[in-house]
């Protein structure tokens, strides 16, 4: 490899390289950025209580006990699928009480299991978290996760 | 130390250790969180103390990049640094951002997406902090000799600095929100900050073996070659399940797969340079964390991360202890452990002594290391359990965890000995005893006392 490689081919190399999968990565991206708009999340629109939901989410930094499509603390349990585990998917109506009596309910203040704190929310912002969830449980996750458990 | 501007590096060195201090000791809170779920629930919740213990890392590993250019770049460059004034004000920036955004996050004023919740007035101070600095050390390599260790390492932190601009957009639909996280996440640390790190290691190799720099510096460009060409599309590796196309299964498995071969190179670099040698270089401390981050990276970012980002197993994998097994021992081997190689290495220099404390700082790379490695064993062992109970059985999250109560008290134990380790090794970086604890040997060039250097 000595002769061959000198530390300009090397250097070359490099360079070319990294340009051309920065620009089949890039290609990708429009794609994947289009597919999402356009397929994996068009379920349910994205309203301004779905919107609203979202920023209550990062408000409060809830991925930071729990995970959502299975990105976040690992703490706390899975979300991206809570409303179907809830069976209240379908009904938001029925996602917006259950969230109301979850978030009401915490903390639970039982010795030796992880607390949730108790959030100070509205009535518009556990509407908006619940409509967030649900929009997050319509999108095309290519079958993730396995099963209910989440 | 060859050039006064140099001393600059000192500044960054020492604060990056106060945020190493306060990064172990919340993951070491967190930890017992996970073993006493009531500790702190109502003062100081888990999430606000995952935050200080994630962002610290963050933060004191890029201020020791910060520092180690600021040292490396003038040897390299063969000038001084184009401004020490602009270099102490950067630092100064970074400072009052990241002590802000603690104490915004005590307050429980923070961002939601993970990693990025400093206030939006931090995220500017770190992007106006970063312009100074490519703005200050591009000054000065231009104006001076060209390398590859400096072209390689300006190369990853123009593009880590370019890429912060992802911090600034989050798009209100979701999995684009997750797509364009990515970019400043996955895109940092395996593929970026790859190129930072095995430009510290070629430094340190240069320095401490003496093997000629052509050689060195062929190695280096063929690892940062290895690092983007497999790093840029392994970003698909994470793109399996938000809601993005199927195609990134098989991009993210065949390129997720390859992104171990830039680290089973960095490891076979370290220890051909070594068996190459010419030199026998007194600093064994910084030896031995430069082929120690080298093997640690090989396996916590390597091995652990193909254990789990082929599709097929990440499908049941995803988000489980694995994830944080492999996280953990990533950081620490990729980054922690080379930061701390150029910080033994160039301390002694800052301070105009011969290399001091080498047995204790030794010791805290083995307690170190060893902590690392039974807490990544540990969160393997749970992982692997969650990942049947939970994934395969469908068992609920919560009476799985309930199950995984042992492998969190060993995981704390072993946290101990890490934290340990930590304040070890910067009680022997800071504080310079004269003698070594154990005196060397008559054939290894360690001073047994340490004295200032004549003439520095």
């Amino acid at each position: 490899m000595a002769e061959f490689l000198t530390k300009s081919r090397a250097r070359n190399i490099f360079y070319g390289g990294s340009i051309f999968f920065v620009v089949v990565f890039l290609a990708l991206t429009v794609q994947s950025h289009r597919y999402v708009v356009s397929t994996s999340t068009v379920g349910m629109p994205l309203s301004d209580a779905v919107v609203h939901g979202k920023h209550v989410w990062e408000r409060n930094s809830c991925i930071n006990c729990h995970t959502l499509h299975g990105e976040g603390a690992y703490f706390a349990p899975e979300l991206g699928n809570v409303m179907t585990r809830w069976a209240v998917q379908d009904d938001p109506e029925g996602a917006y009480e259950m969230m109301d009596g979850w978030i009401e309910a915490q903390p639970s203040g039982i010795e030796g299991r992880r607390q949730m704190p108790y959030f100070e929310l509205t009535e518009e912002d556990k509407r908006g978290l619940a409509e967030f969830l649900r929009w997050a449980d319509q999108t095309d996750t290519q079958g993730w996760p396995p099963n209910d458990a989440g | 130390m060859k050039y006064q501007s140099q001393q600059v590096a000192y500044a960054y060195f020492v604060c990056a250790m106060a945020l190493f201090a306060v990064q172990v000791l919340g993951g070491l809170t967190i930890g017992w969180i996970y073993v006493q779920p009531n500790f702190l629930a109502e003062t100081f919740p888990f999430h606000i103390i995952r935050m200080i213990h994630t962002n610290a890392l963050i933060v004191w590993l890029l201020l020791g990049f910060f520092g180690a250019a600021y040292f490396m770049v003038p040897e390299e460059s063969e000038r001084e640094i184009w401004s020490v004034k602009l270099a102490y004000i950067q630092l100064a920036l970074m400072m009052v951002g990241t002590l802000g955004a603690v104490g915004s996050y005590l307050m429980g004023i923070h961002g939601g997406r993970e990693f990025l919740e400093q206030p939006l007035w931090v995220k500017f101070g770190i992007l106006v902090a970063a312009l100074i600095f490519l703005f200050n050390i591009s000054m000065t390599v231009l104006a001076g000799r060209k390398t590859a260790v400096t072209g390689v390492l300006l190369m990853g932190l123009w593009l880590l600095s370019l890429l912060w601009v992802f911090a600034f957009i989050n798009p209100d639909n979701l999995s684009l929100d997750k797509m364009y996280w990515w970019f400043v996440v996955h895109l940092w640390v395996e593929a970026t900050w790859e190129l930072v790190m095995a430009a510290i290691l070629a430094f340190l190799l240069l320095k401490l073996t003496g093997v000629d720099r052509e050689v060195i510096e062929k190695w280096l460009y063929v690892i940062v070659a290895t690092a983007l060409f497999t790093g840029i599309l392994g970003t698909g590796h994470h793109f399996y399940w938000i809601g993005l196309p199927g195609y990134w299964q098989w991009i993210g498995t065949i390129f997720g797969t390859l992104e171990i071969v830039p680290f089973f190179l960095m490891m076979s670099f370290a220890f051909i340079m070594v068996w190459k040698g010419r030199r026998n270089h007194p600093n064994k401390a910084a030896l031995l964390w430069s082929l120690g981050s080298a093997t640690i990276a090989f396996f916590g970012a390597g091995v652990w991360g193909v254990l789990h980002n082929m599709h097929g197993v990440n499908f049941y994998s995803h988000g489980t202890q694995i994830t944080a097994a492999h996280g953990h021992l990533a950081f620490y081997g990729a980054y922690v452990a080379m930061n701390l190689a150029i910080i033994t290495y160039a301390m002694p220099l800052l301070k105009g002594r011969e290399p001091y404390n080498q047995v204790l700082n030794m010791g805290s790379f083995w307690l170190m290391t060893g902590g690392m490695a039974f807490m990544t064993f540990t969160l393997t062992f749970a992982g692997v359990i969650q990942t049947h109970m939970q994934r395969v059985l469908g068992d609920y999250y919560m009476e799985v965890q309930d199950g995984l109560a042992l492998f969190y008290v060993m995981r704390f134990v072993s946290g101990i000995a890490v934290v340990v380790g930590a304040l070890l090794f910067i009680y022997s970086i800071l504080v310079v005893r004269r003698r070594e604890v154990v005196a060397p040997g008559a054939a290894n060039p360690a001073p047994a006392k340490s004295d200032p250097v004549p003439g520095e």
